[in-house]
């Protein structure tokens, strides 16, 4: 916990987003092939801590994250964040999706306001509170553009300023910079650390690349296949931020091999993931016939 | 090797050029009275007598109410078809329920055409001005319903999933989320049913006993006087070109960030 402590020396102290994810147990899938996404996970995460979820494809990360998102209900266990129930989704838990889920028909601006809008703020004081966002993730200028016309980092970031406008108590992340190439995504990585450093709550982040794990998170928490559980822990040994010392050092490479081979678990088979848990538009989830 | 002017020049000719074509092939056709074994030309009128029949019809004190009450009927049944279809397709698309209870009746009555519902709509409404409006209503209704119903359910469910996270309230979620990101598919739908509108405005016309085109057209066939028959046909045509284009315009000037073909 050495990484945490150093931290919190440099960032301003938090008192709030502290999950507890008491012997959470998830199904999914509908008769027949109903099955055990998740099963009895126990895990703790303290008020602005950064936490990865690393795991092959198929390991029940992303049901994790819809549950804790409040999109998906457990069948067992309990889901708290700073000691309430988890009950539905709510702006308080922010959630970023691999491939952004922006609104194509408003503006960069008016996206990024969205959650002021939901929340009865004003005009004015929503415009101006988007461009301030927008400028913390160096997107000034592109305020009228439509989704569509930007890159997929651009997105991605317009994606991240739009939840942080809502001053959410944790962020939640499924493979958010997965989508992207090589350099982007480490410039994300690093804004996203940044922003992180400044505003401190907590952060639930979704990966299956170790590398993005060493470099991001406090903590790691690693997760095997059918049915979904936590394997291992992982403290990572090293403070923020963080140093090119600490992407080439023995302890970075030794950390790498020992996670790689928890991945490579022969026993484990990757089954072909889906899109996400979550159900689909609607009440129902079979395919219709009504439409010509 | 044609300059990129020339090239746009010439391709905004070819519209012309295609519909010039068609008239005078019709020209040759009818004035040499062609006979192609399955098909003959020998009673068909002329264009230029089509003209006159036109220009006859653009004297008349009458071309104005036959075109009020033509474009009134297909207005209101296409508003009315529009509502509904949009509001139930909403409704069906995204609750099993609603659907469970409203589709099997609903697949009954499309394959109706809507001349069969001639009679009905005569016992049903008292005035004939309902019934025609009714029948340009259920020729536009389907179309509609379907299509949306079908943009509901391309809704991206992380889309919905990330408004309800960023606090939309579960029925605030058909008006932020599901209908903007149906509406290009409810576009298509309303302009199917546009021009299913028009379509149906001789059937429905048929029950009128003064004013309107498709009366116009379908007594002019009565009384067998052909080239008048042409002259309402294209008058339809034309009407229903015109008000899908206003469709087309208004929908882009609703959905800017939509390019049909492009990147969404
Ligand atoms: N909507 C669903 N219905 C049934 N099974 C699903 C659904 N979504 C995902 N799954 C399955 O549940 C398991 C866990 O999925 P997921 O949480 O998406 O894994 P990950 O995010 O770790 O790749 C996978 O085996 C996947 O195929
Ligand atoms: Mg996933």
């Amino acid at each position: 916990m050495n990484a945490i402590l150093s931290l919190s020396e440099l960032a301003p102290e938090v008192s709030t987003g502290r999950l507890h994810i008491d012997r959470v147990s998830i199904e999914l899938g509908s008769g027949a092939d109903r099955f055990t996404a998740l099963d009895d996970v126990s895990v703790n995460i303290a008020p602005g801590e950064f936490v990865c979820l690393l795991g092959p494809s198929g390991c029940g990360k992303s049901t994790l994250l819809g549950a804790l998102a409040g999109h998906l209900t457990p069948s067992r266990g309990q889901l708290r964040l700073d000691g309430a129930p988890i009950g539905g989704p709510d702006p308080q838990r922010g959630l970023v999706f691999q491939h952004h889920t922006l609104f194509p028909w408003l503006s960069v601006r008016d996206n990024v306001a969205y959650g002021l809008r939901m929340r009865g703020v004003g005009r004015a004081e929503r415009h101006a509170q988007a461009m301030t966002w927008l400028k913390e993730v160096g997107l000034e200028g592109f305020e009228h553009h439509y989704p569509g016309a930007l890159s997929g980092g651009m997105q991605q970031r317009v994606e991240i300023a739009r939840v942080l406008i809502n001053q959410p108590r944790v962020l939640l992340m499924d493979e958010p910079f997965g989508a992207l190439d090589a350099l982007t995504r480490l410039k994300m990585q690093e804004l996203l650390l940044a922003l992180w450093t400044k505003r401190r709550m907590t952060v639930v982040f979704v990966t299956h690349d170790i590398d993005e794990a060493l470099f991001m998170a406090d903590r790691i928490l690693v997760m095997s296949a059918r049915p979904g559980r936590v394997i291992e822990e992982i403290v990572v040994p090293a403070g923020r931020p963080r140093s090119a010392e600490w992407l080439t050092g023995t302890s970075f490479i030794e950390h790498k091999r020992h996670c790689l081979a928890l991945l490579r678990d022969p026993g484990v088979t990757v089954p072909l993931a889906r899109l996400s848990p979550i159900p689909p538009a609607g009440d129902d989830q079979d395919a219709t016939s009504c439409s010509d | 090797m044609t300059a990129p002017g020339q090239q746009s020049v010439a391709r905004r000719a070819l519209p012309l050029l295609s519909l010039i074509v068609c008239v005078l092939l019709w020209h040759v056709a009818s004035s040499r009275h062609l006979h192609l074994g399955l098909v003959t030309f020998q009673n068909v009128p002329q264009p230029l007598e089509v003209v006159h029949a036109a220009w006859d019809l653009f004297q008349s004190p009458k071309l104005q109410n036959h075109l009020g009450a033509s474009l009134g009927r297909v207005a209101s049944g296409f508003l009315v078809a529009a509502a509904l279809g949009v509001g139930l397709g909403l409704a069906i698309g995204r609750f099993r329920w609603v659907r469970e209870t409203l589709m099997p009746p609903l697949e009954v009555a499309r394959p109706i055409p809507a001349v069969a519902w001639i009679p009905l709509s005569i016992l049903m409404f008292p005035s004939s001005e309902g019934s025609m409006i009714f029948i340009t209503f259920v020729g536009a209704l389907f179309p509609i319903l379907l299509n949306t119903i079908h943009g509901v359910h391309g809704v991206d469910p992380r889309l919905i999933a990330s408004a309800r996270s960023l606090g939309t309230r579960r029925w605030a979620i058909f008006a932020r989320v599901i209908l903007p990101a149906a509406a290009p598919s409810v576009l298509t739908g309303l302009s199917i049913g546009m021009g299913t509108c028009w379509f149906c405005l001789v059937t429905a016309e048929m029950i009128s006993g003064q004013y309107g085109i498709g009366y116009y057209t379908w007594e002019s066939y009565t009384v067998q006087n052909y080239a008048n028959i042409i002259v309402g046909m294209l008058l339809i045509g034309l009407l229903g070109m015109g008000s899908s284009a206003l469709l087309h315009r208004a929908g882009q000037a609703l959905m800017p960030w939509y390019r049909p073909g492009g990147r969404p």
